[in-house]
Order: structure tokens, then C-alpha cells, then sequence
């Protein structure tokens, strides 16, 4: 190493060694690009502009009363930003909703904008809640209906759409729609040979096979008070038309014989309280304009 | 002595082929202020340039009731580009493609027959320097005051060009980036606003960026955009060839060169006097006598430099001119000149050209005002209805790209007469009558329903088709009815 306060040189390049040497090869000191420096002096500056405008250091003592980190200057906060986007957000829906408020079901399909506007809230809210069970279409599955069809379990118009996601189905709601269908054989009311009968019966009714007369008389006894003599069903009971081709749980002999052994209990979720009330009107809109929509004096289905 | 007025420059060219190293910090170039036909055609250029540039955006059109009536117009809020009689929406996109491979191979052209007369005449950036440069030549004086100046010490002087210089310079860019962003708003509506606070910020951003740019690009940087950023020297090097017209100087007629005195003999030597005019007037800072290059952006200087000087000698003109490569080796051998403006290069680029041109005319010949696209539902796929019938969603978009209203006709061609047609917000009176706004596309949701008794098939294909009853304008789309029975 030569003498510290001398600086050694390459006698090539003219640039400042390390003073590392090795075999006769000593190492460049080349000093870094000043481009390249004048960014890296430009990054402090601007670490210690930042850290006074913007929340930056945590954990300080004597914090916790506001916050457990320096506020900055400007006193940003990402979380109140996002309060204010969706402020801005459902301020910008106002109009959207103030036009649904109360109006009805020919009025929003004859308004193209409030139309537009009923579909795009409508399907964000049936994504978001309703998709889990009845599909992202709509489309339902065995056990939970298809919203798309002409089949109501409780009527189609819009107010009872409407009705139905307010308080839901056997919900826990003071006002939900309740019924319940005996389980004939899980609670041994009917033999399974005289459901097997019941079940003949049933899907003959929409024409299916030959019919059992045995089946017949017991559904004289157990079944016409919700399902109708003509197996109509019964709107106010939730009871479903068995004449119609629509199976909710589904159509073979298997599954409409499992059908009365269990006796169905579909639950549908009573919404008042966990979507605001305008959510549920662009919903029930949204629903009954999915093509299955009926007008409020619409009888049972085939009636 | 040389020639009266014959001033020896005693100008080296910084950016010479033989002193250029690989790194090299940059010199600054002084060019002199040069007098001629090219000097003055870039002056009516220039003038032509920035005349459409900032005039461009105050040109009204008129389109009609709620239609922008600016010429030339880039609405981006409603996805539009307008442009006279031209109307372009996002979907027409391929029309700005066609109009940059027009560019592209009219640029080759050029090239190949002219050499870079874009660089030279007609780029911006050549237009913005050489307006720069007239500003700093005002401030500062001609070539030898500006060098002066600069090595000058401080003085208020010194001060007051150079300020007035920048600030002159600021004024430029900033109608610059002003003017730019004109082309995206109605210009008067913008003008006002922006001078009063009103205007978006994206405005306010985008009128700065293109300040900066302006004065950093044509002010500091100048040609070391030309040669390091730009990748046109590059590409117009394949563009060329040794039957281009460039800006050459003639070998054959200036060496060998040298000083001449007045009276002295023109025998055994060239016709260059080395005065080194077309070095001082150069923009790029190089010496053309190296040849053509990289570097040089043929905007002809120095050929008015040198006639200058040819003039005061009392030689002919031209010694620096406009001549194929494959000439002057002609000249050199005594032959006489030949010119070949049709040749396979120029045939392939004009023709290219002349296809791309043809396919974009007739693009814009049969542009369809109004169009229709169904979607149709395949969530699901089909709905089963309890009596046994069969309904499929549809989502038909009507696109009327005409300045007026339309009330649309709706036929279904093709489709089984049972099928029932419910369009969503029909009147009842009208059940198949769809209006669609001006400049308009409208969707609308469409159920069709095919009775249980009317399916015999997996799907129904069929055609939609509107029509405007008014001006006899059809659309149509094919389509089908997925019935969901099993084959």
C-alpha cells in the first residue's frame, strides 16, 4: 500500500485506484456516474420532503392518542380517502336511486336510463348477495329456484319479489313467509310403499307415467290443502304447482319421492336491515326484469 | 486574398466524422445564419408548420344539433375522433393504423427519392430548433457574437440576452404545449377556461409536459435528439440508396481543395476554397465534404452557403447540391448524369402506398352509419318456462353512428312463426320499434320465447335485422335460439 495521504493512480486510465493490489493488478476506484449520483442525493432530498408532508414514522412514543404514527403536513390518510370515494360513489347513484324510489315496475322498463340503471345496480347486488345460491345468471339449482322462469313459489310481481327479499323465506324476520311441508316418512306418516304410491300420483299429474289411485287417495288426504285438488298449488302457502314442468327439487321418480320423505324446508334470507331498502328495490326490479316477471294480478302459474 | 466578401471561416465542425469519439461530451454548435432558396423555403415551411399547428384547432365544421363542430377534434370523454367530414369511433381504430402505414410508407418514398426531406423540412423537431435558433440569433446575434458571448464573463450584457432568450424561448413552448391540448377540447370553450382556472388537470398537466419537452428538446438538447433519440436516421439508412437525390457534395468538381487567391489560377485543384461555410451553417455541426452520415438531416444550408461563396468567386454553382451518389461517381469518370426515379425500391414503396391508400378510401366509402350485435344470454344458457316453452335473453346493441335520431324497425328473418318477441321497454303499441339517439349505440334486452309445441331442434338459427324506415338503412346479425333439447 503506498503512503495514504499520496493518491495512487492508474497510469492508463488516470482514474484513482482502491490501493488493493494483487498481483501486480491493482482496482479502479471509478467514481460513480454523476447522473447516477445526482439521483441517489435527489432520493434523500425527497425521503426527508416526504416524511415531513406524509404519514411516515411509527411507533413514536406518546402516539396512541391519534394514531400510532406521524400524520405529515398534509395530513393523509388512504382510509379517509376511501370514506370520501365512496361517499362520492353512492352520491353518484343518487339520481339513479331518487328515480326508482317508488316507481314502478312499467315506469322503470319504459325509462331507458332508470332501465340501464336498474340493471347495472341490480346485477353488482345480485353478484355480491344473491349469486351464492341461485346462481350468477340467476339460473338457481336444484333447491333454489331459477329466477329467471315464469315459476313463483310466492308470486312474481314486483312488490311480492320485493316482499320476499325483505323479509326472506322461514327466515328470522317477525314478517317472513312461512310453511312447512310435512316429512311423511322421515317422521313416519306415510309408509314408504304409500309414498311411492303418492309420488306416481304426483308426476302424473303433470303427465308423467300412469298415475296410482292409491297415490291419488292419499293425496286427497294429505296433500290438497296446500297443493290444491288439481295440484295447482297454493301461492299463499308456498306450495309449488305439481302440474307444470319446473321441479324445484328436481323431476324423477327418485327425486320426488325423497321430496316427500324430507319435505323441503328452502330457506331464503330475510335482507331488510343487511341491504339498505333502495338496494332491495333495484333487486327486486332487477329480478322480475330477468324475464320472469309478472303483472301484480297475475294468478298461480297456468291459472 | 480570396474574393470580395469571401469571409475564411476558420470554423471547425465539432461533430466531425474523424474527431467524434465514443463518448464525447456534447459541444455546443453555432450555426450561422444562412441566405438562400432553401433558407428562405424553410422559412415558408416553417411558416406553413406552425400556421396549421395553432390555427388548426380554431377551424369549425358543422355537424349538426349536439355534435362538436372543431374541425379537427380528439374527444377522448366521448370516445371520438373527429376530423372534417371524418368521424372515427373506438371501433374504427384501424383507421388511424392505416393513416400511420401511410405515413410510414409515404415517408419511405420520400426518402428514396429525396433523401430525408422530412428531417430537413417538415419534422417538428426541426421546425421548433430552427425556430429556437432564430430566437437565439435575434437575442444574441449571428454565429461568431453568440460564441463571444458565451465565453464572455457575466455582465448585465450577457444577462439580460440570455434571459430575454429563455424567456422568449418559455413563451414559445408554452403555446406549444397549449396549443397541443386544444385538439382535445372544443379550443374556445378550453381557452377560456384554462385561463381562468377552470379547465381539467389532466389540461393544465398535459400543457406543462409539452412545455418542458418544447424547450428542453428544441432549445437545450437541439440535434442530440436527432442523433441519439431519434430512430429515423437509422431506419432512412436502409430508405436510401446510391439513386437518391441528397444533399451531396460534389467531390468530383471541389478536390482537391484549398485556399484560393484571387487571380490565381483554377488549374489542377477544386473548385472548394475550404472556407468552411457550409460548416459554420450547420445545424448538426458536421462537414458534409465527409460525406453523407448519420448525423446530417439534408436541410440544405449548406448548399445556400456555398452558393454564396460559388457566386462571389465567380464559379458555378452547386458545388454542394442535390445529386445521387451514383452521379458524382459519373461526374468523376466524365460521364454525363443519369437519373432513375423509377426503380424497384420507389415502385414497391409507391405501391404499397397506393394499396393501403385504396383499402382506407374504400374503408371510409363504405362505412356503415348504423350496425347491430347480438349477445346473447349464456347465463344462463336457456330458461325452461312451466309450460314447457322455451326463452332465451338477449342483449341487442344498435350502433347508429348517424348525426340523427332514428326510430328502428326490428325483424326477425328466418325464425320460427311461433316465436314470441318481447323487447324490454317497448311500447305496447310499437313492440318491435327500437330508438336509438344520435351518434348513439343503445343496447337493449330482448326475451324470445319459442313455444313447447314449435321445438324440434337443438337451436333455431335465425337473422336480426333493423331498419330505419326513413332512409331505407339496414343492419343485420345472425344469431340463434339455443332450445336445450338433447340431440
Amino acid at each position: 500500500m503506498s503512503d495514504k495521504n499520496e493518491i495512487d493512480r492508474d497510469d492508463h486510465t488516470g482514474t484513482e485506484t482502491t490501493g488493493h493490489e494483487w498481483d501486480g493488478i491493482k482496482e479502479l476506484d471509478t467514481p460513480l456516474p454523476r447522473w447516477w449520483l445526482y439521483i441517489f442525493y435527489a432520493t434523500v432530498v425527497w425521503a426527508i420532503v416526504y416524511m415531513v408532508f406524509m404519514p411516515a414514522i411509527p411507533g413514536l412514543p406518546g402516539m396512541a392518542a391519534d394514531g400510532d404514527h406521524t400524520r405529515g403536513l398534509r395530513n393523509h390518510s388512504e382510509r379517509v380517502n376511501v370514506v370520501a370515494a365512496l361517499e362520492a360513489l353512492e352520491a353518484s347513484r343518487e339520481a339513479g336511486y331518487a328515480a326508482l324510489d317508488g316507481a314502478s315496475i312499467s315506469e322503470i322498463e319504459n325509462d331507458p336510463q332508470l332501465l340501464q340503471f336498474v340493471t347495472a345496480a341490480g346485477d353488482a347486488a345480485f353478484g355480491d348477495n344473491c349469486a351464492t345460491c341461485h346462481g350468477a345468471g340467476g339460473q338457481g339449482f336444484v333447491g333454489y329456484p331459477n329466477l329467471n322462469d315464469d315459476v313463483w313459489l310466492w308470486g312474481g310481481s314486483y312488490d311480492a319479489i320485493r316482499e320476499t327479499l325483505l323479509y326472506g323465506i322461514r327466515a328470522e324476520h317477525d314478517m317472513t313467509r312461512f310453511s312447512q311441508m310435512p316429512a311423511y316418512g322421515r317422521d313416519e306418516l306415510l309408509t314408504t310403499a304409500e309414498i311411492e304410491a303418492v309420488a306416481d300420483h304426483v308426476l302424473s299429474l303433470s303427465g308423467q307415467g300412469e298415475g296410482n289411485a292409491q297415490g291419488a287417495q292419499i293425496y286427497a288426504q294429505q296433500c290438497v290443502t296446500c297443493h290444491m285438488e288439481d295440484g295447482r298449488g297454493d301461492r299463499l302457502q308456498g306450495a309449488p304447482n305439481l302440474t307444470d314442468r319446473e321441479w324445484l327439487y328436481g323431476s324423477s321418480r327418485d327425486q320426488v319421492i325423497n321430496s316427500i320423505y324430507r319435505g323441503p324446508y328452502g330457506v331464503m334470507p330475510a335482507w331488510e336491515g343487511r341491504l339498505d331498502d333502495r338496494t332491495i328495490d333495484a333487486l327486486a326490479a332487477y329480478v322480475f326484469l330477468l324475464g320472469g316477471g309478472e303483472a301484480a294480478t297475475a294468478g298461480p302459474t297456468g291459472q | 486574398m480570396a474574393a470580395p466578401g469571401v469571409q475564411q471561416f476558420d470554423a471547425e465542425a465539432v461533430n466531425a466524422a474523424e474527431t467524434r469519439e465514443l463518448y464525447q461530451k456534447r459541444q455546443q454548435i453555432y450555426p450561422k445564419l444562412a441566405h438562400g432558396k432553401f433558407r428562405f423555403f424553410k422559412w415558408a415551411m416553417m411558416a406553413i408548420a406552425l400556421g396549421v399547428y395553432y390555427l388548426l384547432p380554431f377551424v369549425r365544421w358543422e355537424r349538426g344539433e349536439g355534435m362538436p363542430d372543431q374541425a379537427v377534434l380528439v374527444d377522448f370523454a366521448n370516445s371520438r375522433f373527429y376530423f372534417f367530414f371524418i368521424e372515427i369511433w373506438p371501433n374504427e381504430i384501424y383507421y388511424i393504423t392505416g393513416l400511420l402505414i401511410l405515413a410510414s410508407f409515404g415517408l419511405f418514398l420520400a426518402t428514396a427519392l429525396f433523401g430525408r426531406v422530412w428531417c430537413g423540412y417538415a419534422c417538428p423537431q426541426t421546425v421548433w430548433t430552427d425556430l429556437f435558433i432564430m430566437v437565439e440569433r435575434f437575442f444574441e446575434g449571428d454565429r461568431n457574437a453568440r460564441m463571444r458571448l458565451d465565453k464572455a464573463k457575466w455582465s448585465f450584457d450577457k444577462a439580460w440576452r440570455k434571459i430575454s432568450k429563455h424567456a422568449v424561448w418559455l413563451i414559445i413552448a408554452a403555446a406549444t404545449g397549449g396549443a397541443w391540448i386544444l385538439y382535445f377540447h372544443d379550443a374556445f370553450d378550453l381557452l377560456e377556461n384554462f385561463f381562468t382556472g377552470q379547465a381539467a388537470l389532466s389540461s393544465y398537466l398535459f400543457a406543462g409536459v409539452l412545455t418542458f419537452t418544447t424547450y428542453t428538446l428544441a432549445g437545450t438538447m437541439r440535434e442530440q435528439v436527432c442523433i441519439y433519440m431519434c430512430p429515423w436516421p437509422r431506419i432512412q439508412g436502409a430508405m436510401t440508396d446510391r439513386e437518391a437525390l441528397n444533399v451531396t457534395y460534389r467531390f468530383d468538381r471541389g478536390e482537391p481543395r484549398g485556399r484560393h487567391k484571387k487571380g490565381e489560377s483554377w488549374d489542377e485543384r477544386g473548385d472548394c476554397i475550404d472556407c468552411k461555410q457550409c460548416v459554420a451553417v450547420c445545424p448538426m455541426g458536421i462537414d458534409i465534404r465527409d460525406g453523407s452520415q448519420l448525423e446530417c438531416i439534408q436541410c440544405a444550408l449548406c448548399i445556400d452557403a456555398c452558393d454564396d461563396i460559388m457566386k462571389k468567386i465567380e464559379r458555378p454553382t452547386g458545388l454542394i447540391t442535390y445529386e445521387t451518389d451514383d452521379n458524382v461517381d459519373r461526374y468523376a469518370a466524365g460521364e454525363k448524369p443519369r437519373y432513375r426515379f423509377i426503380r424497384p425500391r420507389t415502385l414497391v414503396y409507391a405501391g404499397a402506398f397506393a394499396i393501403v391508400a385504396l383499402f382506407m378510401l374504400g374503408a371510409l366509402v363504405t362505412r356503415e352509419e348504423l350496425q347491430l350485435n347480438a349477445q346473447r344470454d349464456r347465463n344462463p344458457n336457456y330458461v325452461q318456462l312451466s309450460d314447457g316453452s322455451v326463452r332465451n335473453g338477449y342483449n341487442l346493441k344498435v350502433v347508429n353512428k348517424a348525426g340523427e335520431p332514428r326510430e328502428l324497425e326490428l325483424t326477425l328473418e328466418g325464425a320460427d312463426p311461433a316465436m314470441q318477441v318481447r323487447v324490454l321497454g317497448a311500447a305496447a303499441d310499437t313492440p318491435m320499434r327500437l330508438p336509438v339517439g344520435a351518434d348513439q349505440t343503445q343496447d337493449f334486452i330482448l326475451y324470445l320465447t319459442l313455444p313447447a309445441d314449435a321445438i324440434d331442434s337443438q337451436r333455431e338459427e335465425f337473422v336480426f335485422r333493423v331498419t330505419d324506415p326513413v332512409t331505407g338503412e339496414t343492419a343485420t346479425t345472425r344469431s340463434v335460439l339455443v332450445t336445450g333439447v338433447n340431440p
